[in-house]
């Protein structure tokens, strides 16, 4: 296949240098004419940024067009809303909100932000005690409810929200999936700090925030099972891009190790090529989970994929604290600082290993993971619960 | 060419005695009320209310920073046993006080040295810090690193990486031409300059050192200072694996604590059997680790199979500690990442603690030679 979709798409990046020459043309120009001409997303489709091609040729795209000086749509300041509320919105919208939303998100004029853990809610997400109301003369939902450790909430124009519509069933079936304004009146954002200093992530208060029935993604009751899409896509986007040998965090390491040879001792030379030889496996693996991606048959490593991802960053940085000795001691900055984006090999030694302890947590912790490799691919049953069919709102809290 | 038969191990007793359970009950309320939560966080942005307190309810209130001074020199004339109770509470509480780097690092390179008036004022208060960079676990390790020289008269250097200051006194080892010697160098002198990096753990601060100060006489000289250095820093070593035991019995405890409260699924997550088969675990190695520690406290106490035992101590005690605050963060959830809670500060101490005095791998470099178990040679070629 790939040979004349290869063709096919440097013909059209050339087509669009040409019309638009990067070094001539405004920065949001560009963006949108990247986007009239599919080259956005090519796996999205036609006349929403895509080809309706394989997603794996997006990264040639994006090679192409960096090496020709064109700017991006700084894809880092915009995780959620490209790697979860865009897929889920493609997969469960209907045109109008296709039209309405997904141009906006992936020019980055609209920042998008996850609404789903609250502090009676984490693993169990399907527990959310968030209402939503339906107020039918106004056609409109009237949404309360506190989340928390939301990140980005405090950059974010939108939400992708899971809320409680019906609590007289059991859990999974009550819940709805909303697009909810953060602008709204009744929305109130309040930093939360993590152990970094940084407030990275918030604590959302939702009070009669009102989102309109045309922002209700999917059937009443379906909540649940497009949650899981947003999941599915969040734990695919991690092992997604293609990465050189040493990239991330063991590019960290092996540095720190060839910089001071008077440091290493033999106990971390086993450590070190022990887990490079880790995250070199990582790789390769990650490579094929995309080319099955690819051909659309993913198969059970991609599962895999964020609990090895997130295992590798926490043992790795833990070694680069030590292989520092004493100036692993030092910290670079304390600051409560609102970052505007995530990036989890930057700053020091120290902040990347105190990072990397969230890489277990944030999207699913990996207990939860393992529960899910477990009983959805390896087929062993579940555990026993006790809540399966209960009334949402007669379950113990 | 005979084997060298490997040290036996000594029958020691690892029970607390009497006395030591007292010390411990006095020290956990002392430090459960001046060791709050907010104020340890508060350290990290720069705003210290606890230090000052906390280290003068223990060392005047309790007597405790003249725990290892002799009795002749006016001090309580305790040992090692009593030190690592004293240093595993303080894990518990995280508290930042400088117990380890003064009242049991700098007094026992002073008690082996016999320097009766720094000790006296040691015993009152004075605090002192070593002069080393951190993760220094031996003479022979300081050598290779040493970073002051005696040059015309003038102690002259910059030395990275220093635990334990603010103090009063700097005990500064320097490695010159006719062996190694100890300066004695008020804090506050001219031609001492401090500067305090952020650390990883704000409970304990980490600083460069620089001198250029007229030498004057050492406190002592030659083999006597090596010696003196070696037993120190075993000493600290040893104790700094009963704060490391406490550190992961704390996480233990807060972790069983939270996760019998929590509830998911509608059930208590402590009751998921993948959670529980890892607390055991944890329990084991936390039961384990304190063992290890009493048992290198012991030894240092009776003088016997010292090096074994602490070795074996910080190679085992620091991935416990590491292990047991990695493991409370996990197992806390987002809360465990948050800024207010209390669990993030012992995996900050937990990590730096791991290479405070040596690194478990430098540890366990050292017990190959000690044990007869050497690293292979090196293929030719
Ligand atoms: C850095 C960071 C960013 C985040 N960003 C967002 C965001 O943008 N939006 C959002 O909605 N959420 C976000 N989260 C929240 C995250 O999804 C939750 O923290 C996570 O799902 C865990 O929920 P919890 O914190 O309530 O932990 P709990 O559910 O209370 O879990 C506590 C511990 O118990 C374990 N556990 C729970 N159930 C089981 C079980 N059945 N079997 C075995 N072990 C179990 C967990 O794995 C965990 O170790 C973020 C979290 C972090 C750390």
């Amino acid at each position: 296949m790939s040979e004349q979709h290869r063709s096919d798409l440097e013909q059209r990046v050339t087509a669009l240098l040409e019309a638009h020459d990067p070094a001539t043309t405004g920065r949001a120009e560009f963006l949108r004419a990247r986007w009239d001409a599919g080259l956005a997303w090519v796996h999205f489709p036609e006349g929403l940024g895509g080809l309706g091609l394989p997603r794996d040729l997006q990264a040639h795209v994006d090679d192409l067009l960096a090496a020709a000086g064109a700017p991006d749509n700084a894809p880092e300041r915009n995780g959620i809303g490209l790697g979860m509320a865009a897929p889920t919105i493609l997969a469960h919208g209907t045109p109008e909100q296709h039209e309405r939303f997904l141009r906006p998100l992936w020019l980055g004029e609209e920042i998008w932000c996850q609404l789903f853990s609250e502090p009676g809610a984490g693993s169990d997400l399907a527990a959310v005690a968030t209402r939503a109301v339906r107020d039918e003369p106004s056609d409109e939902w009237v949404v309360n409810g506190q989340k928390v450790w939301t990140s980005s909430a405090h950059l974010a124009d939108f939400a992708i929200l899971v809320a409680r519509t019906d609590p007289d069933v059991p859990k999974h079936g009550g819940l709805s999936y909303f697009l909810l304004g953060m602008r709204e009146p009744g929305v109130e954002v309040r930093p939360l700090r993590q152990l970094t200093g940084e407030a990275e992530f918030n604590e959302v208060f939702l009070t009669d925030v009102r989102v309109p029935d045309a922002q209700r993604l999917g059937a009443v009751g379906e909540g649940w099972r497009i949650a899981n899409t947003t999941l599915n896509s969040e734990r695919v986007s991690i092992g997604g891009q293609a990465v050189p040998r040493e990239a991330g965090m063991v590019g960290k390491v092996a540095a720190a190790w060839r910089a001071a040879p008077e440091r290493r001792t033999h106990g971390a030379h086993r450590r070190l090529l022990d887990l490079w030889v880790q995250a070199e496996a990582a790789r390769i693996t990650g490579s094929r989970v995309r080319q099955q991606l690819a051909v659309g048959a993913p198969g059970p490593e991609g599962s895999a994929t964020k609990l090895v991802f997130a295992r590798l960053a926490q043992e790795l940085s833990a070694l680069e604290v030590e292989l520092l000795e004493e100036d692993g001691l030092r910290y670079d900055d304390w600051t409560l600082t609102r970052p505007e984006k995530v990036d989890f090999t930057g700053r020091d030694a120290g902040y990347r290993y105190l990072r990397a302890k969230g890489n277990s947590i944030e999207g699913g912790t990996s207990e939860i993971l393992r529960n899910i490799i477990a009983e959805r691919v390896l087929g062993l049953p579940g555990e026993p619960r006790v809540d399966k069919d209960v009334a949402w709102k007669d379950l113990p809290r | 060419m005979t084997a060298q038969p490997i040290p036996a191990a000594p029958d020691l007793d690892l029970l607390p005695s009497d006395v030591e359970t007292d010390l411990r009950r006095s020290v956990r309320a002392v430090l459960a009320k001046t060791c709050p939560t907010e104020a340890l966080v508060a350290l990290a942005d720069g705003t210290d209310e606890v230090s000052g307190p906390a280290w003068s309810a223990l060392a005047h209130d309790l007597g405790l920073a003249a725990l290892l001074v002799p009795e002749e020199h006016g001090g309580a004339g305790a040992g090692p046993r009593e030190a690592a109770v004293v240093a595993e509470e303080c894990g518990r509480a995280c508290a930042p006080v400088p117990f380890l780097t003064s009242a049991v690092l700098a007094t026992s390179l002073l008690v082996r040295l016999g320097a009766a008036e720094p000790l006296a004022r040691l015993g009152e208060g004075t605090t002192a810090a070593l002069v080393v960079p951190a993760g220094t676990g031996s003479a022979g390790a300081w050598a290779r690193r040493a970073g002051v020289e005696v040059s015309g008269g003038r102690l002259v250097g910059e030395v990275r990486g220093v635990v334990g200051l603010p103090a009063d006194l700097l005990l500064v080892p320097v490695d010159g031409p006719d062996g190694a010697a100890l300066h004695l160098v008020p804090a506050d002198a001219d031609g001492v300059t401090v500067s305090t990096h952020t650390s990883l753990d704000a409970t304990r601060s980490v600083s460069d050192v620089r001198l250029d100060l007229e030498a004057g006489t050492p406190l002592a000289t030659g083999d006597q200072v090596t010696a003196a250095l070696d037993h120190a820093l075993a000493t600290a070593a040893g104790v700094l694996a009963a704060e490391q035991a406490g550190l992961a019995a704390w996480c233990l405890e807060q972790t069983v604590a939270h996760l019998s409260e929590r509830r998911q699924f509608g059930r208590v997550v402590g009751g998921f059997q993948a959670l529980k088969h890892r607390l055991a675990d944890l329990y084991a190695e936390v039961g384990q680790a304190s063992a290890v520690a009493a048992h290198a406290a012991a030894a240092l106490a009776g003088e016997t199979d010292v090096p074994v035992s602490v070795a074996v101590a910080q190679a085992f005690c620091s991935e416990v500690a590491v292990h047991a605050a990695e493991e409370a963060v996990q197992l806390h959830g987002g809360l465990g990442m948050t800024w207010e809670s209390p669990v993030h500060l012992r995996l900050k101490r937990a990590k730096a603690d791991h290479v405070l005095l040596g690194s478990p791998d430098a540890h366990r470099d050292n017990l190959a030679r000690l044990v007869d178990l050497p690293a292979p040679t090196p293929e030719a070629g």
